[in-house]
């Protein structure tokens, strides 16, 4: 049953991002952008990770699908512009290379993915030989938590003004200006 | 369980990729960024699993979340003024620095 519901999340993410990468229509693909972040998220809880699926469901589906609504809102007439002019097949001659370079870089990944056997890495035998690994009764946040304020301080106090910077100069980019200098 | 999540990230990796060489559309092509974001993400999740005690994988994977809408809420602002100035946001017609 677990293992039908994996196979079903792991193929909704493909499909979807497929999609994404075939449809003309801008907002269909933001629509469907937003059905792959929602399995990745369930294939997140699959991983016993569900602070980092309850995080990417609330920053994701509520901030930056939001954000790239507004912004197809305010360049919308470009867009249908687009629409009408754009060729009908999926495969034309200038997305050639790009395709050629998308599927020959995926055998790479999965053949060296296939080669490593990652189930069988040194590290992770070792991980699952002394109890090292998250089980599914396991309650994590507290954990996540505790090891944010102390272990991985710096990096969080870094990421946060690194997140205010942005967001500051992303104000700053998108502000109206009075008069050019 | 690890090498299945392992190849739907790289799937997803290379899906972003294609989005972003091909599409003529600079929201297009930062979802395509996104999806290859999401892909490391997957990755960093699916190996955090076997490090209970550190828990390094989830919290990066949390890193890796704030700094991906960090970087969409610059890009769309950079869309915004490219728009602005050029009245298309396709990024071939994009080749000027300054105006």
């Amino acid at each position: 049953m677990e293992q039908i519901v994996f196979f079903v999340l792991g193929f909704v993410v493909l499909a979807s991002a497929l999609t994404v990468a075939a449809s003309k229509n801008l907002v269909r693909s933001i629509f469907m952008f937003f059905v792959t972040l929602f399995a990745l998220a369930g294939l997140y809880v699959f991983a016993l990770a569900d602070f980092v699926a309850i995080t990417q469901v609330v920053i994701y589906v509520g901030g930056v699908l939001v954000l790239m609504l507004f912004a197809f809102m305010l360049t919308n007439k470009e867009v249908l512009n687009n629409l009408q002019q754009g060729s009908k097949r999926f495969i034309s001659l200038q997305k050639l290379p790009a395709l050629l370079v998308a599927v020959l870089f995926l055998l790479i990944l999965v053949n060296a993915i296939i080669k490593a056997q990652p189930d069988n890495l040194a590290w992770i035998q070792a991980s699952a030989q002394s109890g090292n690994v998250i089980s599914p009764t396991d309650n994590m946040v507290p954990n996540i938590g505790i090891s944010l304020m102390t272990r991985y301080l710096l990096p969080f106090e870094a990421v946060s003004i690194f997140l205010m910077m942005a967001l500051i100069g992303a104000a700053h980019l998108a502000r109206k200006e009075e008069h050019k200098f | 369980m690890l090498t299945y999540l392992l190849l739907i990230g790289a799937g997803l990796f290379c899906i972003g990729i294609f989005i972003v060489l091909s599409k003529r559309n600079a929201i297009q092509v930062l979802i395509g960024i996104e999806l290859i974001l999401n892909a490391a993400i997957l990755n960093l999740v699916a190996f955090g699993k076997y490090d209970k005690l550190n828990n390094g994988g989830q919290t990066f994977a949390l890193f890796a979340i704030v700094l991906a809408g960090a970087a969409a809420a610059v890009a769309l602002a950079i869309i915004l003024n490219v728009y602005k100035q050029y009245k298309t946001i396709d990024p071939n017609a994009v080749d000027k620095l300054k105006d």
